[in-house]
């Protein structure tokens, strides 16, 4: 998945690039799906972008709903899933591991 | 004995303690009227023949051993869960069985129930409308008598707002009272899972069972919820009713619900508390940070279904969760994080002091209000316009910023359609907010009225 600067440079000048967050996002879009969030998208974004006439502190933590603070566990072996148990559900494996396209170029299953 | 499906989770316990009727009568009868009732809603998307305890329905984002989890999605179309979430763990020590896996929207992401992919849960109180969502099924299912109690999860209004359209009983608890072990995350700092149930008693029972620290969710406080003391009257409490804002947040506000929010007002008032007007200036921003923030996190958390480990390719989205992802993906990429995400993260403290100011300054108890500005719309209605669908949520996503706890209590009818009210309290005190919402629906009994199925 390549991302060009030109692309890249658009989507901060304008509203939002559809076909590059969409790369961004690891999503093909259909060309229908496009041209309805082409309508639909800037208008949700105008009516989120009223959270820049908010005045607020530009310096300072922001608002975290955590009250937990360093959690940690006894470092001790507990239950886990099984190898058969994690396989269940994979789209494909072998050797007894998740098998998936290869990240590089020509790499194949 | 065929009025068992009607009876309370606190009636059925004491029934089956006097030995009225067994489990497995208890089962039958629930499982007859799911086949004669749920064709008509479709609250169910699995249902567990083998359920031989007390029956609860359990929404289909929190896994089950063995049982599908669809989270609404095509995506997860035959994911078969290989361990239980902490919540069920809980219930089956307290002698719980699952009876089935509740419809939603999809990954959570919806007010109507509308973006399931396995179609649309129907309101029992009119088959023509929507029952709110995301928790849609878990909503109707109580409401048609489907179970005895179910479990939602709620990140901007999910558990009370369709409870409000259904006109049951929906409790979201704090940020970090309840493990969300085994719920598929969707916005990991706004997510709770709490109960859906037909009276405010069960909640505050079911909150009792699946409270706890846990270390599988190290933002679950590790307290158990128990309750303290129950109240007969309110006196003595003051509750916050927050001032109409003209401008914009109370735009969309229906008129027959605001006249049941002032006759519930005005109820509360004759058990005893005093009402005060209270201003919340940041609650008119709390819609687009609420999305912000949301969006963000929605997009990161979908990103694990990358086809591998579970579930199908990622074009099996449907339409909401894809136009989610992009909006989110958007508010993350490079040179926009801090435009939205850090600076709805500062408004969010701003909205926290509101609610700090009319608690402790006020001396606020709790604080009401509606749950949703309408009563339960027409189904396909919004489904075109998705902005008008997201301005639904403004009564219930600042609590859900602020991590406090909420409940929805049914409070009357307009145009024969359930009416919600809302109770808020101070940070991880459902006690008081529990209190309240039982002194009231024990004073009008509005739970007593069911559909007509």
């Amino acid at each position: 998945m390549k991302i060009n600067k030109k692309q890249e440079t658009r989507n901060k000048r304008q509203e939002i690039d559809i076909d590059y967050v969409a790369k961004l996002a690891n999503l093909d879009l259909s060309g229908e799906e496009k041209k309805v969030f082409g309508k639909q998208l800037p208008q949700i974004l105008g009516y989120i972008n009223q959270i820049k006439q908010v005045k607020t502190p530009s310096t300072g933590l922001p608002f975290s709903v955590a009250t937990t603070q360093s959690v940690m566990r006894e470092d001790k072996v507990g239950k886990s899933l099984s190898q058969k148990e994690t396989l269940s559900n994979a789209t494909s494996t072998k050797n007894g591991q998740f098998a998936t396209k290869g990240i590089f170029e020509n790499e194949d299953i | 004995m065929s009025d068992i499906t009607s009876l309370t989770l606190v009636e059925t316990l004491s029934a089956l303690n006097s030995k009225e009727f067994s489990k497995k009568e208890l089962n039958d009868a629930y499982l007859k009227r799911i086949g004669q009732i749920d064709p008509l809603l479709n609250s169910y998307l699995y249902v567990n023949r083998d359920s031989d305890k007390i029956p609860a329905a359990i929404k289909d984002i929190i896994t089950v051993s063995g049982m599908q989890m669809t989270c609404g999605s095509k995506i997860l179309d035959g994911y078969i869960t290989p361990y239980n979430a902490t919540v069920i763990e809980k219930l089956m020590t307290k002698d719980i069985s699952f009876i089935g896996k509740t419809n939603m929207d999809e990954f959570a992401m919806g007010s109507s129930g509308e973006n399931s992919a396995y179609g649309a849960t129907k309101n029992p109180w009119d088959i023509t409308k929507v029952p709110g969502g995301s928790s849609s099924g878990s909503a109707a299912a109580v409401a048609a008598d489907l179970c005895t109690f179910a479990l939602g999860t709620d990140t901007g209004g999910s558990i009370r707002q369709p409870a409000s359209l259904c006109g049951v009983v929906g409790l979201k608890p704090s940020y970090g009272r309840v493990s969300r072990y085994g719920a598929q995350a969707m916005g990991s700092s706004l997510d709770q899972i709490g109960p859906i149930t037909k009276t405010v008693s069960d909640a505050r029972l079911v909150l009792e069972w699946i409270s706890d620290g846990d270390l599988f969710d190290s933002n679950a406080e590790k307290t158990i919820f128990t309750s303290k003391k129950r109240l007969s009257d309110l006196k003595g409490l003051k509750i916050g009713v927050v001032q109409l804002n003209e401008n914009k947040s109370d735009a969309g506000l229906d008129l027959s619900v605001l006249k049941t929010m002032e006759d519930a007002y005005k109820k509360l008032s004759e058990l005893g508390a005093e009402i005060k007007e209270i201003v919340m200036p940041s609650f008119k921003y709390s819609i687009e940070t609420y999305y912000s923030i949301m969006l963000s996190e929605v997009s990161s958390n979908l990103a694990r279904f990358d086809g591998v480990r579970f579930g199908k390719s990622r074009s099996e989205f449907g339409l909401e969760s894809k136009r989610r992802i992009i909006l989110g993906t958007f508010a993350l990429s490079s040179g926009y994080f801090d435009d939205y995400f850090v600076k709805a993260s500062h408004i969010r403290s701003k909205i926290k002091k509101d609610f700090v100011k009319a608690f402790v300054e006020e001396k606020c108890d709790v604080i009401v209000g509606p749950v949703s500005p309408t009563v339960a719309w027409t189904i396909g209605e919004k489904v075109d316009n998705p902005l008008a669908m997201y301005l639904s949520d403004v009564y219930t996503v600042p609590a859900s910023l602020a991590g406090i706890p909420g409940l929805s209590v049914p409070c009357g009818f307009s145009d024969g359609l359930p009416v919600g009210l809302q109770i808020l309290g101070k940070y991880m005190d459902e006690e008081t907010i529990l209190n309240v919402g039982e002194v009231y629906e024990l004073a009008t009994k509005w739970h007593k009225r069911k559909p007509d199925l």
